[in-house]
C-alpha cells in the first residue's frame, strides 16, 4: 500500500478473487503496469479468503476448508511475485467510461486514471427475503462461511440451513465438521442432487468427480444423523430474535427451534459498477439474474472497461481464473504489450477450458434455479431492508398503477436506503414481473447513481470540484429494457 | 451465538459501547463482535428494530456501527484495529453519505 496514490496507471483491476489475481499476475507477468484495487484485506476473493494466513497454520480450520480451498494458495502466491500492485482496503465508489476511478482506503479518497480497467468485483449470495430475514440470526450461507474462513468463528446455538444450490451443501458439511450444532438443512430445490446427477452422469463424464463429491457432502450429513428435509415457504419466527424456522414440508408446516437461520439461493453477479456505467446488461434466464453484455474477451459497451469473473455471469472459480486471463490477454494486446496473434495463440488454452467448464455449469443452473413455483413472497415478506418495505406495500402501489421500476423506486423508497437496491432490486422487479404478468426483461433494472458505495461528503469535499465527475457517460438508448439497467 | 474454533491468539483489544473485547488481528470488527456474543449492531431509522450483519461481503448494509467517532461504517470490511471504539448505531447514524 502506497502512502501517496497513484493517480495513474495502465492497467487497473478491481477485485483480488480468482479472477482479479489471474488477471493481474498474467497481465504484469507481460509487462503491462497493473494496479489491483480489493475491498479486503488480504488477497482471495470471496472463494479463498484469508488463504495465505490460514494456510500457515494448520489446524482445525484447513480440515474443516478442504482442499479445494488449499488450492486458492497458489493464484495468490502467484500474484504476490507477479510485480503488480496491490492495494487492499480500497473500496472502488466510481468508473466512468473514460477510465477514470474513485478509489476510498482508509478514510480517503481520491481518483486514479486508467488506460483500461478490468472489474472482478465476483458475485454475492442472491437476496433470499422470507418472513422473519430481518431478524438478528438470520445470515447467508456464505456469510457463516465468511466468518469462518476470515476469523475461525462458528455457530454455537441451533442452526438451521435452508436453501438450494452447491454451497447450501458445502457449507453445511463444513459447519458439521467444525461441530456447530446444525439442527437441520431444509432443501428448497426442485430436484435432488441425487436424482438429476445420476441422470447427468452419462453426459457429464469429465464431472463425475464434482457430483461426487457433492454427493458425499449429503451423505456425511446423512451418516451424523442431520436431517434434510425438502421443503418450502421458509420463514424465520421470533419476537427480537430468530426462535425458530418454518417450512412446509411432505404437506404440512413443520417448526425447528433455532437461534441461527442460515439461508442461501445461490450467488448472482455484484454489478453495481457496470450498471452505474449504464453498460449494456443482457437476462440471463438459466440464472435469473443480469448481467453485462460482453465480448469474447470480456470487453462490455464501455470499451475501455471489460469484466472477468462470477461478475460476468456466474461461472465459479477455476472459470473465473481462465475468463480473468483471457481480460488480462485483450488487454495486454491493446496496450501494445503483445501482438494480436500472440494475444488468440495464449488465449486458445484458456477458452478450451472454459468451455469444458461451462458444460458443468449448464447443468448446476439446470438443478439448482430457484425455484420459481414455491418462492411465494407473502405479502408480509420485507422486499426493502433498509426502508422496511414489504412485498404488501409493493404490490398495493403497482395496483395503484406505479408500473415502471424507477417510478415504484422513487414512491415506495425501495432501493434508496444505504445498500442502494443491492438487496431489493431483484425482488421489487419480480414483484413488478408477477404483477404485470411480463418477464424480467421488460421490468428492466434500476437505474443506479454513482457513487456506487455511499462515500461520506468529508470524503468526496477533499477531492475538489475540479475533479469531481459523478455522471456516467450514457452508452446506449433508454428505451431499450436490455440497456435501461 | 458463535465462538472461535482457537482463542489463543486474541491480542488485539477494541470497545464496543465502553465495554472491552479481545479479538484476533485480521478480524473484521464485525467478526469481532459476533464472536463476542453481540447480536444487536444497529437499530432500523425506520421502525427502530435491531439488525446483525446479513451478508458480511460488504452488500447488505446491515452491519453499520460507529467507528472512532464516524457513523455508517461498514463493520464486516474494517478491520480491527488496537484500541478502536466501536458504538452501535441507533436509528439514522447521520447518514451523510452522498
Ligand atoms: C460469501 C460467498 C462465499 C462463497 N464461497 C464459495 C466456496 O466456498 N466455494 C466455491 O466454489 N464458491 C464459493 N463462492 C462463489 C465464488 O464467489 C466464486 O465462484 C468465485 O469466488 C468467483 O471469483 P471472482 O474472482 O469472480 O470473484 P470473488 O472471489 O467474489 O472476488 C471479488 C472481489 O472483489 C471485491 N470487490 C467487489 N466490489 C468491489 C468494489 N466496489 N471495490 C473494491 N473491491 C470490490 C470483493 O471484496 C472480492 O474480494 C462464494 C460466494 C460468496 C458470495
Ligand atoms: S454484513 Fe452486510 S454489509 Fe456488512
Amino acid at each position: 500500500m502506497t502512502d501517496t496514490p497513484r493517480t495513474d496507471c495502465e492497467l487497473a483491476i478491481v477485485g483480488g478473487g480468482p479472477a482479479g489475481l489471474a488477471a493481474a499476475a498474467l497481465a504484469a507477468e507481460l509487462g503491462v503496469e497493473t494496479i489491483l484495487f480489493d475491498e479486503q484485506p488480504t488477497p482471495g476473493g470471496q472463494i479463498y479468503r484469508n488463504i495465505e494466513a490460514n494456510s500457515r497454520k494448520l489446524d482445525a480450520l484447513s480440515d474443516i476448508l478442504g482442499a479445494d480451498y488449499a488450492k486458492g494458495l497458489a493464484l495468490v502466491e502467484r500474484f504476490r511475485s507477479s510485480g503488480a500492485a496491490y492495494e487492499p482496503l480500497s473500496s472502488i465508489w466510481q468508473v466512468t467510461a473514460a477510465g477514470k476511478l474513485g478509489v476510498s482506503q482508509k478514510g480517503r479518497a481520491y481518483l486514479t486514471r486508467a488506460g483500461r480497467i478490468i472489474l472482478a468485483t465476483g458475485a454475492v449470495e442472491r437476496p433470499f427475503p422470507v418472513p422473519g430475514w430481518t431478524l438478528p440470526g438470520v445470515m447467508g450461507a456464505g456469510a457463516a462461511q465468511t466468518l469462518m474462513k476470515a476469523s475461525g468463528v462458528v455457530p454455537d446455538r441451533p442452526t438451521v440451513i435452508a436453501g438450494s444450490g452447491p454451497l447450501t451443501y458445502l457449507v453445511a458439511f463444513q459447519l458439521m465438521k467444525a461441530r456447530a450444532p446444525l439442527t437441520g438443512v431444509i432443501d428448497t430445490s426442485r430436484k435432488g442432487l441425487l436424482e438429476t446427477g445420476l441422470t447427468a452422469l452419462p453426459v457429464l463424464p469429465g464431472f463425475a468427480g464434482d457430483l461426487l463429491k457433492g454427493l458425499s457432502w449429503m451423505a456425511a450429513l446423512r451418516r451424523a444423523r442431520i436431517p434434510v428435509f425438502s421443503g418450502r415457504n421458509v420463514a424465520a419466527e421470533g419476537g427480537s430474535r430468530v426462535e425458530a424456522v418454518t417450512f412446509e414440508g411432505r404437506g404440512k408446516r413443520r417448526r425447528l427451534p433455532a437461534s441461527l437461520l442460515l439461508l442461501h439461493e445461490g450467488v448472482v453477479p455484484n454489478n453495481q459498477i457496470t450498471a452505474s456505467l449504464r453498460c449494456r446488461h443482457v437476462w440471463d434466464a438459466a440464472q435469473m439474474a443480469w448481467r453485462p453484455w460482453t465480448d469474447e474477451w470480456g470487453v462490455t459497451s464501455a470499451e475501455l472497461v471489460a469484466v472477468a469473473g462470477d461478475g460476468a455471469g456466474i461461472s465459479g472459480a477455476r472459470a473465473a481464473v481462465h475468463g480473468g486471463r483471457l481480460a488480462a490477454l485483450d488487454a495486454a494486446c491493446r496496450i501494445g504489450r503483445i501482438s494480436r496473434a500472440e494475444r488468440d495463440e495464449r488465449a486458445r488454452p484458456e477458452r478450451q477450458h472454459l468451455q469444458r467448464d461451462a458444460r458443468f455449469r449448464a447443468f448446476l443452473d439446470n438443478t439448482y434455479r430457484p425455484n420459481e413455483a414455491v418462492r411465494r413472497l407473502a405479502n408480509e415478506t420485507i422486499a426493502c431492508r433498509c426502508e422496511e418495505v414489504t412485498a404488501g406495500d409493493l404490490r398495493a402501489l403497482v395496483a395503484e398503477g406505479f408500473t415502471d421500476i424507477n417510478q415504484l423506486k422513487s414512491f415506495s423508497r425501495c432501493g434508496m436506503g444505504q445498500c442502494q437496491g443491492r438487496m431489493c432490486g431483484a425482488t421489487v422487479a419480480r414483484i413488478l414481473a408477477l404483477s404485470l404478468e411480463t418477464d424480467m426483461e421488460s421490468v428492466g433494472y434500476y437505474r443506479l447513481r454513482l457513487p456506487v458505495k455511499p462515500l461520506p461528503v468529508a470524503q468526496l469535499a477533499e477531492l475538489g470540484n475540479a475533479e469531481r465527475d459523478l455522471r456516467p457517460s450514457p452508452l446506449g438508448a433508454d428505451g431499450d429494457p436490455s440497456q435501461r439497467v | 451465538m458463535f465462538r472461535r474454533l482457537r482463542a489463543d491468539d486474541l491480542t488485539t483489544t477494541i470497545y464496543f459501547d465502553g465495554r472491552p473485547l479481545r479479538c484476533r488481528p485480521g478480524d473484521s470488527i464485525a467478526a469481532a463482535l459476533l464472536a463476542a456474543g453481540v447480536e444487536r449492531f444497529r437499530t432500523t431509522p425506520v421502525s427502530g428494530t435491531d439488525r446483525m450483519p446479513h451478508c458480511m461481503i460488504g452488500n447488505c448494509f446491515d452491519c453499520l456501527v460507529e467507528i472512532d467517532g464516524r457513523a455508517d461504517q461498514q463493520a464486516c470490511l474494517v478491520p480491527v484495529r488496537e484500541g478502536s471504539q466501536v458504538r452501535s448505531q441507533l436509528g439514522t447514524g447521520k447518514f451523510d453519505a452522498v
